[in-house]
Order: structure tokens, then C-alpha cells, then sequence
């Protein structure tokens, strides 16, 4: 690792504040993408400054037909939350694939949305679930914060602060694992609400995004016979060591179908 | 610098450490305390797991200066006055380790998960070592010394 200098801020203003006292600062909340970057010397920031301490960012929330998780909430939170077990199933079960336990334990939703990574699990629940990003400047609507891969709307002094995510009527995450990083080859959430489905998804480009063409055909005809006239544009998908951009659209296809069955 | 007070093992310590030092290094290099070890260093191996707070984290991927005010627990904390910890015990009884290198990692993982499950299923267990790598035993004795632990 690079030197830096090491803060720990224990409330939002402190961290903004120290943000901009720094040349080039990172914010570190689980660590467990950002240490290991530190470590491959892949990144050189001046400051790291740790909000992990702030405890007003732990926490999930219920209210309106909307769950809001705090940015600090681990992948561990999520997936043992009785609140959102009950209300959003498949985001429960998608932070129960991510990692391990351990890496449970300490990886954060904030952290994993705001790096944006394009095989990163969460930004298709974030998406399919009609999500918005609070920000200690403003909100982005989930649809416009993932730009491209590891870029986001986010400015370079803002602090993600909680995921606001409307609770479906059911919901469920389909995923392949690539065998060796447990990453998303290709995921898939998909989430039922009256008279609408929505559906995104990670792995397959460089960043997350929506299938509106699937969204509307299962509007009107919510059956996996819907499938057989689904044609994957698979132009701008990753190919890569992993899999082809091919392969990948085999994949979703087969993904698709299986969240389908689930939710019929 | 940074200065952090933690407790370790039920022991107070109040220590100077780098910005970029590892909890992992910390532990080993500075206060001798061995019995964690460094498999990978890519959070991929689970040689390194100790308990913060009361979690199975893994110690390579963690600051020292982010433990700042917490407990931690390694696997020099868990017999006491002599007597091995039931998981220690169970895997001495079942042969669930040959170099012993993950061993530590594995056991402190095991405790957690006792913790909080206590009577897990096989696959549970599985699942729940997904973050270690053991290259001698095939996993086979290391499942079923967890599984005698539960039933103590």
C-alpha cells in the first residue's frame, strides 16, 4: 500500500468536511473493495476517511411502501433483516450470495453502489426495485446514477447515505456465479408490482441497466412463453476471459425464464 | 500515526499504529499474538479470521486503525485455564487439520458460527467455510469436527 493519512469521522459533516481539506480523499465504509485496491496499488488517495463509525447510517427502515437502508448496512444486515426477508426476498437473498460470511460482515450496500463495480449484485436490485440514492448533497433516481463501469452520478464530495427502494408485491435475484470471485457473470433481479414488472441486469455490460423490452412484454403477459420471442442484444456485452459477450446472453436468457417461473 | 485502545483476548491495549497498517500485521508483527496467519492476503484464504465485536472478519482486509474502541477475540483467546475450546477439542478428536496452516481461521469461524446457529446443517457448514482454503484435508474431517461440537 501507498501511505495516506488515516481519519475517522464519526458524523456526515465532519467527513465532508474533511473531504474537502484533502488533495485527492476516499472513503472507506466496509473496506473490502477499497483495502484490497490499496493493496494491488491500483489507487493512490491522499486520505482515506472512515465513516464506518457513523452510526446513524446503520440503519433500515420501514414506511409508505418503501424500505430505506442506510449505507452502512453490511451485506449481513441485509440478508438476515427480518424486514427485508419479509418485504423484498430477493434483495435478501442476493447479499447472501455476495462473498462470504465474513466478507458479509464488513462489506457495505453504500460502498458496493457507490463503486459501481459492473458485476457488483446490488445495482440490479437497485434498479428493478425502483430505487433512489440519498446523498449527503441530493437524491439520484437509481436510472440515472449508474453511468458506465465504476462511474456514477455521484460528485467527488458526496457521501452515499441510504438506498430507498419501493417494496414489490415479490421479487426474486437470479445469478451465475463466476466459480472462482463468486461474482455475477451475469444477475438478474426482477420485481412484481400491480399492473408492472421491472427487471435489471449486472454482469452482462459495463454497467447495470434495465430490460424494458421484457419489462412490457410480461406487462401484458406475465408467462415464460414470452421467452421464445426475447432476442438478447448481446453487441455491448463484456467478453472476456470469464465468458463471451455470447455466452453471457445464453445466460440471461435462461436467467430470465427461471425468475419468470419463480414469480408466476 | 494513529492511536487506537482495543481489548483483545479481554486484554487492554493502547497502541501507536501506521495509517495503512493491516489489524492483520498489528496482531502478528507487533504483538506477537501468531496464531493468526496469513494464507493469501486477498480476504480469499480465511487464514486470517478473528472476531471483531463479536463477527468472523477477515483480519488482512481490516485497518488496524479502524478497530479503534472495539473487542476483538483471536484464537489465543479462546482456551482458558488450560482447557481447549470445544471446536479446538473437535478438531484435535477428528483429525480436521494435517499442516494446520487455516486451522486457526477455521476454527474461529466455526466458534462464530456456532454462535449463531447451533445446530447448523451440513450444507450450512459448507456455506459458511466458503471464505477458507484448506489444501490437506478435503474438508471432510473439518465438517464433521463441527459436527461433534454441535452436539456438545
Amino acid at each position: 500500500m501507498y501511505n495516506f493519512r488515516y481519519h475517522k469521522a464519526e458524523t456526515i459533516e465532519t467527513a465532508r468536511s474533511l473531504i474537502a481539506q484533502s488533495d485527492d480523499p476516499k472513503i472507506l465504509a466496509g473496506g473490502h473493495t477499497l483495502i484490497p485496491t490499496l493493496k494491488q496499488r491500483l489507487s493512490q488517495p491522499s486520505d482515506i476517511i472512515d465513516i464506518s463509525s457513523i452510526d446513524e447510517l446503520k440503519m433500515i427502515t420501514l414506511g409508505d411502501g418503501f424500505v430505506t437502508i442506510g449505507a452502512l448496512c453490511t451485506h449481513s444486515d441485509i440478508s438476515n433483516s427480518p424486514d427485508i426477508k419479509k418485504n423484498i426476498k430477493g434483495l435478501a437473498d442476493l447479499a447472501k450470495q455476495i462473498g462470504d460470511p465474513q466478507v458479509r460482515h464488513k462489506g457495505t450496500i453504500g460502498g458496493s453502489v457507490a463503486n459501481a463495480d459492473p458485476a457488483a449484485d446490488y445495482p440490479a436490485a437497485v434498479l428493478a426495485l425502483d430505487g433512489e440514492i440519498t446523498t449527503s448533497a441530493e437524491n439520484h433516481k437509481a436510472t440515472n446514477f449508474f453511468v458506465d463501469m465504476f462511474e456514477t452520478s455521484l460528485d467527488s464530495d458526496e457521501i452515499i447515505t441510504g438506498i430507498r427502494l419501493k417494496i414489490p408485491n415479490s421479487s426474486t435475484y437470479k445469478k451465475f456465479r463466476n466459480p472462482a470471485s463468486g461474482y455475477a457473470m451475469v444477475g438478474v433481479f426482477m420485481a412484481r408490482y400491480d399492473n408492472d414488472v421491472k427487471i435489471a441486469v449486472t454482469g452482462a455490460s459495463s454497467s447495470a441497466y434495465r430490460m424494458l423490452d421484457v419489462e412490457d412484454s410480461l406487462k401484458s403477459n406475465f408467462n415464460n412463453d414470452i421467452m421464445a420471442d426475447v432476442d438478447i442484444d448481446t453487441t455491448n456485452f463484456n467478453d472476456d476471459i470469464h465468458a463471451s459477450a455470447k455466452y453471457r446472453g445464453v445466460i440471461l436468457k435462461v436467467l430470465l425464464e427461471e425468475a419468470i417461473l419463480e414469480l408466476k | 500515526m494513529v492511536k487506537i485502545n482495543i481489548n483483545i483476548n479481554n486484554k487492554a491495549y493502547s497502541e501507536e499504529v501506521g495509517d495503512n497498517t493491516l489489524l492483520v500485521e498489528l496482531l502478528r508483527d507487533k504483538l506477537g499474538l501468531t496464531g493468526t496467519h496469513v494464507g493469501c492476503d486477498t480476504s480469499q484464504c480465511g487464514a486470517c479470521v478473528i472476531h471483531v465485536d463479536g463477527d468472523s472478519v477477515k483480519s488482512c482486509t481490516v485497518l488496524a486503525a479502524q478497530v479503534h474502541g472495539k473487542d476483538l477475540t483471536t484464537v489465543e483467546g479462546l482456551a482458558s485455564e488450560g482447557q481447549l475450546h470445544p471446536i479446538q477439542k473437535s478438531f484435535q478428536n477428528n483429525h480436521a487439520l494435517q499442516c494446520g496452516f487455516c486451522t486457526p481461521g477455521l476454527v474461529m469461524s466455526a466458534v462464530d458460527l456456532l454462535k449463531k446457529n447451533s445446530s447448523p446443517s451440513e450444507d450450512e457448514i459448507r456455506e459458511w467455510f466458503e471464505g477458507h482454503i484448506c489444501r490437506c484435508t478435503g474438508y471432510k474431517n473439518i465438517i464433521k469436527a463441527v459436527q461433534e461440537a454441535i452436539t456438545q
